[in-house]
Formats: structure tokens, sequence, C-alpha cells
């Protein structure tokens, strides 16, 4: 752990590391504080994740290319925040539960469609995915040019991605009123916006927007699809939005604290071979356990989350 | 937003009304909510809409804001024959709504919340600052634009409410039951606020079941009872008495007085009370009283200044920082909840009566048992007895006149008053030797204000020692045989009846009492 602080290229591979865990974490979370933000809850965070990399494994096998991978990964998600958006908001089912199955289902379904897309070859290809392009000047800053700038272009994309639901959110009437709709949809109501139309389209940006992390997983990561990959990553991205007070910026940092104990773990997995791996491989998430209970004081949600809007006398 | 035409300085006599509702009916299931309503209000006017609850004002005013399509009847604003579609339509025809709970972001700034849903981009001050900033002043509205709304006292939050109107252009302003959230200090202020709207060309709709507000401030007024219009007069030409009647449907009685100073033994007494609210800072300060048996103790003041807790500390929701409480020489302390209630005999009617009072989503019947459910008769060996739960509540709906189709319907479906009238029912009906009554009168109509003072009054002709907390000065004194002022958490006055007039409680409760009467009353109660 020492060699950290002393050898500066042991340091920029331990950060670049750490980004890269965080980076599927970070947009995913993203979509959590949107969706969260205009009072839907958004469990379904981890199978938008999934969907997402299913959808950039398929898109990147038929067109042979990123690109394509992006674009149908990110409709994937949308899809699965349709039909969240459809279920939680306009037929107001509860929306816990209709993300906890939403989770399920997609687990299943991309398992099974993943076997009759890819066939035999499903473990063994490696899909075209993005390449590394450092931005040019940025990319040699000391110690965090590598990290941030260094690796492939979704990282650059997550990085422009929190700056612009900041803005989103806190510069923009839309973003005022994704708030305030979070908040008091009878306020929103009166004011004479539409409460659905503006939950909706948070809910599918939501779905993009994680699909991302997944997009990730696949294209920058593994280069293929297998079953199950986002391995809780939604369920992490959760906590991130609840630490980060459901605000973006503070999203990210809690993102990367998880990035950065995903690879402290990894490390202390490699020096230390006599212990069991698993108790490493609990580090973050015992992290999000006492990062929740411990360290946030009290977290206050959106006021009107996870209520189905409906007008006084209907 | 289209502009709604320029007031225009002097109307000509010929101008139309600049709103005229003519016929309007809606119907909901079998209720006839407005059945043929006309009314009409008129530039530079203020119209009050007088009625008790469920006369049909709040449909009628939903209609007028797009919130409801009405079954018949025409509606037509300067003169042009209109339907309102949905609220956003309903501004852009320049009426603006102020509803009974604000429709607002409490975590938003004043500005954020006024620009939400206008036309336009961005958010900041920087740029609809200075218009909002400009219309404040224009009305007198000193009000800090960049505060959050959940942090303003609720007089500056309905300013704000009204500011978001005037900044949307609003021509045509309804006010739900704007006084109702207001503290007596609070309410003048507002009159001349609607006087400034009179004043700039605006037509004000104040939608009230408040006689006072309207002899103070309408010009017209509109009475409605059972979704009918009774009258439609200038304020000038008509007395409160005669408006009540056509409101009621009967004369109220003055409630009878009692001045003889006739009261049985000291029964509750506080000793050097302290206790903290729930952000921990303190609420009640050495607070020292006396409630007899037979008499009604009344405590006034600014809502804030501890009444919650003391009401709390006597129940025994709030535990004490200080002091001692005793009811009929039995110190409670230590004494939980439940065996206050039954063991000594203390009532409770709290002030928030939906949720503290009752369990909305409960029916009826069961709510009439909260408190005791668990003991005889209703419960035998831990099993519940619903017939005789049943039985129960159908004897206390009878006695109290509890309006309802059935007592297995949800409290929730209930109205204000006759939600109240259960709460009512259930504390009183086990013959409470204390009773602690915390606003009672509050949002409700005036039927429904005499049903309970009455009820209170037989409680203490009884023998029951109350405590009757109120921000309502006027219905505060029309039942109280002493009178108590909270300021900050001390009782900084304590008068009889015959002494308390309004201009000293009013002092009191602004903390102006000089110091030398605030320490005579800690130190005179025994």
């Amino acid at each position: 752990m020492i060699d950290l602080l002393t050898n500066p290229s042991a340091l920029v591979e331990f950060l670049s590391t750490c980004l890269r865990l965080s980076v599927p974490l970070v947009f995913a979370a993203l979509g959590g504080v949107l969706c969260e933000r205009s009072g839907v809850f958004n469990i379904a965070l981890e199978g938008m994740i999934l969907a997402g990399a299913f959808g950039a494994a398929v898109g990147a096998f038929l067109s042979g290319g990123p690109a394509g991978g992006l674009a149908v990964g990110i409709l994937c998600g949308m899809a699965i925040g349709a039909v969240l958006a459809v279920l939680g908001i306009s037929l107001r089912a509860n929306q816990i539960v209709v993300g906890i199955a939403l989770n399920l289902f997609v687990l299943s379904i991309t398992a099974y469609l993943a076997r009759i897309v890819f066939g035999g070859q499903a473990n063994t290809m490696r899909l075209n995915g993005f390449e590394h392009t450092p931005v040019p000047l940025l990319s040699d800053l000391p110690i965090i040019g590598k990290p941030l700038f260094g690796q492939d272009p979704l990282v650059v994309v997550m990085l422009v991605t929190v700056g612009a639901v900041w803005f989103l959110l806190f510069r923009t009437r839309f973003g005022l009123a994704v708030r305030a709709v979070g908040e008091a949809p009878g306020a929103v109501d009166t004011a004479g916006l539409s409460v659905t139309g503006l939950r909706y389209a948070c809910v599918l940006g939501s779905g993009a927007l994680a699909a991302m992390g997944g997009c990730y997983l696949v294209l920058s990561q593994i280069y293929l699809f297998s079953e199950d990959m986002s391995a809780g990553k939604g369920f992490i991205a959760l906590a991130a939005v609840i630490l980060g007070r459901w605000h973006p910026v503070g999203a990210f940092l809690a993102c990367l604290l998880f990035g950065l104990f995903d690879a402290l773990q990894l490390r202390l997995q490699f020096t230390n071979p006599d212990v069991p791996h698993e108790f490493f491989t609990m580090l973050p998430y015992l992290v999000t356990l006492v990062a929740l209970v411990g360290l946030v004081g009290r977290p206050t949600p959106p006021r009107a989350i996870g209520r189905p809007y409906r007008r006084e006398g209907d | 937003m289209p502009k709604a035409p320029a007031p225009g300085g002097a109307d000509s006599p010929p101008a139309p009304p600049r709103l005229e509702l003519t016929d309007i009916t809606k119907r909901f299931g079998p209720l006839l909510a407005n059945d043929r309503i006309n009314l009409s209000g008129n530039r530079q006017s203020i119209h009050a809409v007088l009625g008790e609850n469920g006369a049909g004002k709040s449909t009628l005013m939903n209609i007028l804001f797009g919130l409801y399509q009405p079954d018949g009847g025409q509606i037509r604003i300067d003169g042009r024959r209109t339907t309102i579609a949905s609220p956003r339509h309903a501004l852009a025809l320049g009426i603006g709504m102020v509803h009974q709970h604000f429709m607002q972001v409490p975590t938003l700034s004043v500005i954020e919340n006024i620009v939400l849903g206008g036309r336009g981009s961005g958010v900041g001050r920087k740029r609809h600052g200075r218009r909002i900033a400009a219309l404040a002043e224009q009305f007198g509205f000193d009000i800090d634009l960049d505060a959050r709304i959940g942090q303003l006292p609720i007089g500056m939050q309905q300013r704000a409410e009204i500011l978001k109107l005037l900044y949307h252009e609003a021509e045509i302003l309804i006010l739900d039951e704007p006084t109702s959230v207001l503290t007596p200090v609070e309410i003048d202020p507002f009159f001349d606020v609607l006087r400034n709207l009179r004043g700039a060309g605006k037509t004000v709709l104040l939608i009230t079941h408040k006689m006072d507000e309207v002899m103070a401030v309408a010009d017209r007024v509109t009475v409605l009872r059972h979704g009918r219009v009774m009258t439609s007069v200038t304020t000038a030409e008509t007395t409160p008495a005669h408006l009540v009647e056509l409101m009621v449907g009967r004369g109220i009685a003055p409630l009878p007085r009692r001045d003889d100073g006739r009261r049985g033994p000291a029964f509750l007494s506080l000793d050097r009370v302290s206790a903290v609210n729930d952000r921990g800072t303190p609420a009640l300060q050495d607070v020292s009283l006396t409630v007899h048996q037979g008499e009604i103790l009344a405590i006034a003041g600014v809502d804030g200044n501890g009444q919650s807790e003391l009401a709390e500390v006597i129940t025994g929701l709030r535990p004490l920082a200080g002091g001692a409480i005793a009811a009929g020489g039995r110190n409670l302390d230590g004494v939980s909840v439940a065996a206050r209630r039954h063991e000594v005999g203390i009532g409770y009617i709290p002030e928030d009566r939906q949720r503290t009072g009752l369990v909305l989503t409960h029916s009826i019947a069961w709510n009439t048992v909260l408190r005791a459910f668990w003991r005889h008769p209703f419960a035998r060996a831990g099993l519940l007895r619903p017939r005789r739960i049943r039985d129960h509540a159908i004897r206390l709906v009878d006695r109290f006149d509890v309006r309802l189709q059935s007592i297995d319907q949800e409290a929730r479906v209930l109205s204000g008053g006759n939600q109240q009238k259960v709460i009512v029912a259930r504390e009183l009906d086990g013959r409470p030797r204390v009773l602690v009554v915390a606003q009672p009168t509050k949002g409700l109509d005036v039927g429904a204000i005499d049903f309970v003072q009455r009820h209170l009054l037989e409680e203490r002709d009884r023998g029951a020692a109350i405590l009757y907390i109120s921000t309502e000065l006027e219905h505060l004194l029309d039942v109280a045989d002493r009178v108590g002022v909270l300021f900050r958490g001390r009782l900084v006055a304590l008068m009889d009846r015959a002494e308390a007039t309004s201009v000293r409680i009013g002092a009191a409760m602004a903390g102006l009492a000089d110091a030398a009467e605030a320490s005579a009353v800690t130190d005179g109660v025994p």
C-alpha cells in the first residue's frame, strides 16, 4: 500500500482503476438522481444497466462497431424506463415492486436472448469496443491527467454528463420543474405544467443514462456480454444517490468513493493471496452500509418520491 | 401568455363584468354540488363567496380554475364565452388561484416558485428578480425573494403565492379560505393586501366562511348553501346576522355567557414546567398554571409559542424537561398516555385532527375506539369485538350528529367539521375530568364551531377542567373563564375573562406585556 504514496506511476495506475470501476456507477447514479428528483423511485437501475449492456453487445455485434452498440444499449435502457413509467406513473403501481420485478425480468430475458443472439461464441467473442483515445493536452496533466482523460471516450462523456445533469437540474426551467415535481407535484400541476410529462421524461432519461453504464461495461471493459454482468452495480448506484443527497455532483463523488474501495479491495486481493478473496470483495458493500448509516446524517429525499400524483378530487 | 385586457382607468358602465358565471351546474354522482349558480365579478372589486364547508364553494372555484368541467352553464370572461380546459388555460385567461393549502415547493426559493411554469428560460435572480421585486414593491410586500419558501412564516408564503399570480398577470384572483392559515396579527395586513389588489384593478374572489372578513373587506357577497345561491348583495345592504342565517339555514344564537366566577376546586396543575420542541430548543419555560374543575382556562398566543408542546406535555406525548404536572393530586410523572386517558381521565382534542386525531384511512367506527380498542368492552382476551365497536360508534355518531353515509366509511371522506365531531365524540364520551383542547375551531364553519363550543361549555358545566388552546381569539373569548397568553414558551399574562380585552391579549401575544405583570403571573399561581 505504501508504494501508492512513493511511486507516482503506481498511484496513477491505482487512480485509473478507481475511475474505471466508478464509471458504470456514475452513469447509473446520475440516472437515479434525475428519476428520483422527479418523484419516481428507481430501483430498476440495476436492470437498466444490464439492459444497456445487453443492448450494447447486440448493437456492436450486429453493426460491428461501438457507436451502434451505444445506440442500441441506450434504447434498451429507455425501454425499461418506459415500462417503469407506464406502470409506476400512469397506472400508479407501487414503484418499488415494479422496480424489483423489472430487475428480475431483465436478468432472465437478457440471459435467454444472449444465448439466442450470440450462440456458442457468447463467452469467447471479442466485440469491437471503444479504443483508448487520450484527450490531447489534458491527458498530460500530472497524476489526474491519465485517469481522467487518458482512458476511453466514455470516461470523458461521463465527466461531461455530470456537468450536464447539474446544469439541467439547476440552471434550466425544465430542471426547476423537475425539482418542483419531486417535491410538490400539486404546485407544478396548478402552474400549468404536466406532472406526468415531466416524470416520463425523467424516467426515460434515467433509463438512457443507466444504460450508458452498461454500455461502458461491454464496450470499454469486457468486450462481451455475460449473464448478470451488472452484478449489483445498480444498487450501489442507488446508495450513491442517497449518499450524494440527490445531487449529481454529490452522487458522482459518492461513486468515486465506492470505486476507490473497489480498487482497493482488488489490490488487497493481489497483495494478500492467503486471505479468501471474498472478504475483500465485501469491502465496497460494507462501505455502502457504513456510509448510509453512519456518515450521511439525515438525508431528506424529494418529498413526493414514490407517490403517484393524483389531482385533488380525482 | 396572452395579456389580459388592461384595466383601462375608469370603467365605462356598459362594459361587461370581467367574470360572469351563468347557471353553472356540477354533479358528482347523486350529489348536486353546484345547482345553477350565477356569479359575477367586476374589475376593481372584492367579491366574497360565503358558505359552509360542503356548500359547493370549492367545486365552483375548481371549475373556474379548469380542474373540473361543469355539466351545464356558461362562463364569460370580459363578455366572451369560454370553456376553461385546464389550470394552464385558466392562467392564460388571467385566472389565478391561491389554494387553501398552498401550491408551493418548500425547498425552492421564492423566485424559483414564482417563475415555475412561466414562459422564458433561466431560473435565477438575475433574469427575473427585478420584475418580481418591482411587483412586490408595488403591492407593498416586504418579502425576501431569495429565502426558501419553507422557511418563511405562513403569512409570507401566502404573499409569495399572490405574487406568483401577479407575476403571471392574473386579473382574476381566487383566494380559497385565505385567512384560515393566518394568525390574528397577520389578518389586518392581509386585508391591506386585498385592498391593494382591488386598487390595482384586479377582480378578487374571496372564498370564506367567516362573516367578519366579508364585512371588513368585501364589496359584494354571494351566499351559497347546498350548492345553490341564496343571495347576492352588496355588503352595505346586509348584516352579518342575516348572512349567517342564509348560510347556515337557521340563526345562530349567541353562546351562553357565565360571568359569576363560579368554579370547582383546583384539579390540573402545572408547576414550573419546561419542555423542548422537536428540534431540541426550549419550547416551554417555567410555565405554572392551575385549571379548576368547571372552568375553561384559555391559552392564547401566536402559533408556535409553545402551545403544541403545552398540550403534549399534559397528555403525555412529550416528556418534561423540568417541573411537574399533577391532576387530582396525582403526580403524572411517568404516567403513560393511555393511563392518563383511562385512569386520570385526560381527554385530548389535538390540533392536527387529520394526523394526530384520526387515522384517515380507517373506518369511522374504528376511529371512535382508537384510544380504547384494547380494553373492555371493545376487546376480550386480546380479541376485538366488532359488534361492540360498531354499536358504540353508531351511538356516538348519533349523539354527536356526525353527518355520514355509514360508519364503515373511511374517516378521510368526512368534511373537516364532521371529522372534528368524531374526535370530540370520542374524547368527550368517557366523561373526562380534564380536557386538553388545541385549536378546536380551526378551519371549521360557523355551524361546526357552534357545535364544538357548545359541547365544550356543556363539559365545563358538568365539571371538567378544560385547557383551551387557540390562536383564534374571537372564538376563544366566547368560551373562556380565564385567559392566559403564551409568548416564547412563557406564560406572560393570565387574567379573568372580565379583564380580557382583545387589546390586552393582543399586546401580550406580541410580547409587549410589561415585565412586572409577567413576573406577577408566575408568582401569583400556586
